[in-house]
């Protein structure tokens, strides 16, 4: 479990909900900077398909990545009505290309389940557990796990 | 218990002293063992042992009292300063510099080292073994621990018919008086006839008292009436508080006033008497000047000023920011606005420059540590090795300093182990048997250079070979240039020595050092000889944070080529290129060929203008290849940039420096030069290129 997110004990925990290849996901709002609309960034030689770019956040440099296009779905073919999630988790600073944002959801820490083990694919390393809502459920991105991939794939 | 911040200060007030020791040192080798230099030593000996004496470090003293007192033989011209005990001295201050270490660290003295030193000190003081205990300490000079400087005078003086009957004026002494220290000045006019009639214009009738605080000693009062004294009825005494310190006793007559050093002298201005000071006292005042000018130093948190350089960083980012605003804007008129611009560009420019001389720092320092790192090396070796410093005030960023404190010892070290040859070996091919290492600083058109140069046998490639196969770092039937061969010594785990010496092979190679220079964004580079010697090339950047850079466009993008690199601009013609093989194109440049490189295909992408024609060529220089010609699609501007790290958020690109911010707020990034030309990408681009390289030759 990743140490920036502590799913034990009993308290309230709040995420911000999104759309990402279609799909449901959340990210836990501690670790969320800010939101902001797409604007172009600019391209990195070399980089893996889902590292979109960079861009400047006040004087800082931003890499942005495609969350659908990380997870494994297709690539989202950015417009205005794109949004970047600033996430920041210890010093790293990144930016997630998302569908869409939906809404804050809090929740107490034991609503949320552990990821059924199923056959693990890139979506599924990355996802934290599920929260179940409603009839639906929404996967809670272990930000750690995605970025620690990204290393990887960048070296 | 002592206050941890003011031992802190006493630490660092140490590496100052040492350094001036060191230098003093240094300087005593060249020849010039002047009364000034040994002073100058001797001085810096005597402060870091009173100093240490408040703070109870016992081994630091007892071995500082003993180095001061040769030196204080030397100083009173009893020793001469000849090779053996230049020697001794040199090793002296290593150990001082130790145990200051050892001090700081609280560890114990290492007495197998210290031992033999004292003991090599005390053969040059005689059988007149002094007793150990006989020295008093004087913390003068150290700030933390201020001389008493708190001692209150009463002055009572009563001037008499001769005082007026002289001229003298007792206002002028007052005002003489209230210059040294704060005065409450009273006036006793008892002595004052009742009657008009019996006043004589010729008494003096008025008696004054004066009492002066902040005052180190009653010399400056003494001085100020030294003109006087036989005039009037004088008396100085003492105020003591109710702790009733033990001082000398208040009517003491102190030292003569001329051979005071105090610069209270120089309150007594009417006095001729001043220009008889004799000439020892004042070659000391003089000393004790120069050395306070070179203290007014300031500490400084370096954090400050990296905010500092961070906002003016902004600030220029900010500057082209509105430049090239006004400039869209394209107003009426603005030719003045224009001019306004330049100059708020060059005040930015100013400022950005003074803010980083405030962390530039003369490598002075860090050489003057290897010429000890040399010493040591050469003794375990056993070799006889003189290393030369040169361009010791060349000034770099305090960052660079530091950080290039591990990798330069370790060059040293390797040098003098691996490239200077034994004396006899040096003998056998004709070389004189003491070894010459020098370690130059200079600064080449945006880059600090820094190279250790030695004389030695050059490096044995053939032997580098065999290691590298051995070691599976290369296939015994890969074939190298000789510049390939050189640079496996860069490979992680690496090492050349048979056996690992303790001097050189401490488990870590010349990778370590290659990362380290490559972390301050710099390169390192080797030439050698055969059998003349070796150069190793440290090149750093200038300031790690602001550079001059090309504005460029390649395939839709901005990008910044470091304007240090770059030579010339050239707009191609038909006629000046010409196809080498299949890939590459060669560019002809006043008779000579130089390979042109494709940004964009470098970089992964395809360029926007397929004709070369098109586009213009930077011709570059750069570490790796001597000239080549880079390709990109248009050039816009040329403008300082403030230089933003990839490496916090992203990770390292293949031929990205890092980025920076322009005028309209976007990202552009910054090639690195070097990396582009390199003959080798990291990065596969083959699929690409044949496809890409069709485009020239239909333009040819």
């Amino acid at each position: 479990m990743s140490p920036v997110l502590d799913l034990t004990g009993s308290k309230q925990i709040e995420f911000v909900t999104l759309v990402a290849g279609g799909q449901n996901f959340c990210i836990e709002i501690t670790q969320i900077r800010e939101i902001r609309r797409w604007s172009p960034v600019t391209l990195l030689p070399h980089s893996p398909k889902h590292i979109l770019g960079v861009i400047n956040l006040r004087g800082a440099v931003i890499p942005i990545i495609d969350l659908a296009a990380k997870l494994g779905f297709s690539a989202i073919a950015p417009t205005q009505r794109h949004v970047i999630i600033i996430t920041a988790i210890e010093d790293r600073i990144v930016g997630l290309l998302v569908e869409s944002v939906s809404e804050i959801l809090g929740i107490e820490s034991g609503v949320v389940r552990e990821t059924p083990s199923g056959t693990e694919d890139l979506t599924t390393r990355s996802i934290q557990g599920i929260i179940p809502v409603g009839d639906d459920m929404t996967k809670i991105i272990d930000l750690e796990a995605l970025l620690r991939d990204g290393e990887q794939a960048a070296a | 218990m002592i206050d941890r911040a003011i031992l802190e200060a006493f630490f660092e007030e140490c590496e100052d002293l040492l350094v001036a020791l060191n230098e003093g040192l240094t300087d005593m080798c060249n020849g010039q063992a002047d009364d000034e230099t040994v002073n100058a030593v001797f001085r810096a000996v005597h402060s870091i042992k009173g100093a240490a004496g408040a703070f109870a470090l016992e081994d630091l003293v007892g071995f500082a009292h003993k180095f001061e007192t040769v030196l204080d033989e030397l100083r009173a011209h009893r020793l001469a300063a000849d090779d053996n005990l230049l020697r001794v001295l040199q090793r002296a201050g290593d150990i001082l510099a130790d145990l200051v270490d050892a001090a700081r660290d609280e560890l114990p003295a290492n007495r197998d080292q210290v031992d033999p030193v004292i003991a090599e000190l005390q053969t040059f003081l005689g059988k007149e073994a002094e007793p150990e205990e006989e020295f008093v300490f004087e913390a003068l000079s150290l700030a933390f621990d201020p001389p008493e400087t708190n001692r209150r005078f009463k002055v009572t003086f009563r001037p008499d018919h001769a005082f007026y009957a002289t001229g003298n004026d007792p206002t002028l002494i007052l005002a003489a008086l209230e210059k040294i220290g704060t005065c409450t000045t009273t006036v006793q006019t008892d002595a004052l006839p009742d009657r008009f009639s019996d006043f004589s214009w010729t008494e003096g009738y008025l008696l004054w008292q004066v009492e002066i605080e902040d005052l180190l000693d009653d010399f400056a009062i003494r001085d100020i009436f030294q003109f006087v004294d036989d005039l009037c009825d004088l008396k100085i005494e003492e105020v003591l508080d109710e702790t009733g310190t033990d001082l000398p006793a208040p009517d003491e007559q102190g030292p003569d006033p001329l051979d005071a050093t105090d610069e209270a002298t120089g309150l007594a201005a009417e006095g001729p008497v001043l220009d008889v000071v004799d000439s020892e006292a004042q070659s000391l005042a003089k000393t004790e000047k120069s050395s306070k000018r070179t203290a007014s130093t300031l500490r400084v948190d370096p954090e400050r000023v990296d905010r500092l350089i961070n906002a003016v960083g902004e600030l220029i980012i900010n500057q082209s920011v509105i430049s090239q605003r006004i400039a869209e804007a394209a107003l009426p008129n603005s030719a003045e606005l224009f001019g306004d611009l330049d100059d708020y560009k060059l005040l930015a420019r100013e400022i950005q420059e003074g803010v980083m001389a405030i962390r530039a720092q003369p490598v002075k320092p860090l050489f003057q540590r290897m010429l000890r790192i040399a010493r040591e090396a050469a003794d375990a070796t056993g070799k006889s090795v003189d290393l030369i410093t040169e361009g010791e005030a060349t000034e770099v960023d305090k960052i660079v300093v530091e950080r290039l404190a591990d990798p330069l010892t370790h060059m040293i070290r390797n040098a003098i182990d691996h490239g200077i040859e034994k004396p006899q070996v040096r003998a056998e091919a004709g070389k004189p048997t003491t070894g010459t290492l020098r370690l130059t600083a200079s600064q080449r058109s945006g880059s600090i250079v820094i190279e250790i140069i030695d004389d030695g046998a050059g490096l044995n490639r053939p032997r580098i070979r065999e290691i590298a196969i051995k070691k599976g770092l290369i296939r015994s039937d890969d074939h190298l240039s000789d510049q390939e061969i050189d640079n496996l010594l860069f490979a992680p785990g690496f090492s050349t020595a048979d056996a690992i010496t303790n001097l050189s092979g401490r488990g870590v190679g010349m990778d370590v050092v290659k990362t380290a220079i490559t972390a301050l964004g710099g390169r390192v580079t080797i030439n050698t000889v055969p059998g003349e010697g070796t150069t190793f090339s440290i090149t750093l950047p200038l300031t790690l944070a602001v550079m001059d850079g090309m504005i460029i466009s390649v395939a839709g993008q901005t990008m910044v080529v470091p304007i240090a690199s770059i030579l010339e601009t050239i707009r191609p013609v038909e006629a000046d290129l010409s196809k080498l093989g299949l890939n590459n194109t060669l560019l002809r440049v006043r008779g000579e060929y130089v390979p042109i490189i494709d940004l964009a295909d470098r970089l992964g992408t395809a360029s926007s203008k397929s004709l070369l024609t098109d586009r213009v060529l930077l011709l570059l220089q750069t570490e790796t290849v001597a000239q080549c010609a880079l390709a990109v699609d248009e050039i816009h501007d040329q403008r300082q940039v403030v230089v933003k790290s990839m490496q916090g958020n992203y990770g390292e690109i293949f031929g990205i420096s890092g980025a920076t911010i322009l005028g309209d707020g976007k990202i552009a990034l910054i090639i690195d030069p070097d990396a582009i030309s390199s003959t080798k990408p990291k990065t596969q681009t083959a699929p690409f290129h044949s496809k890409k390289e069709e485009a020239y030759v239909t333009s040819s």
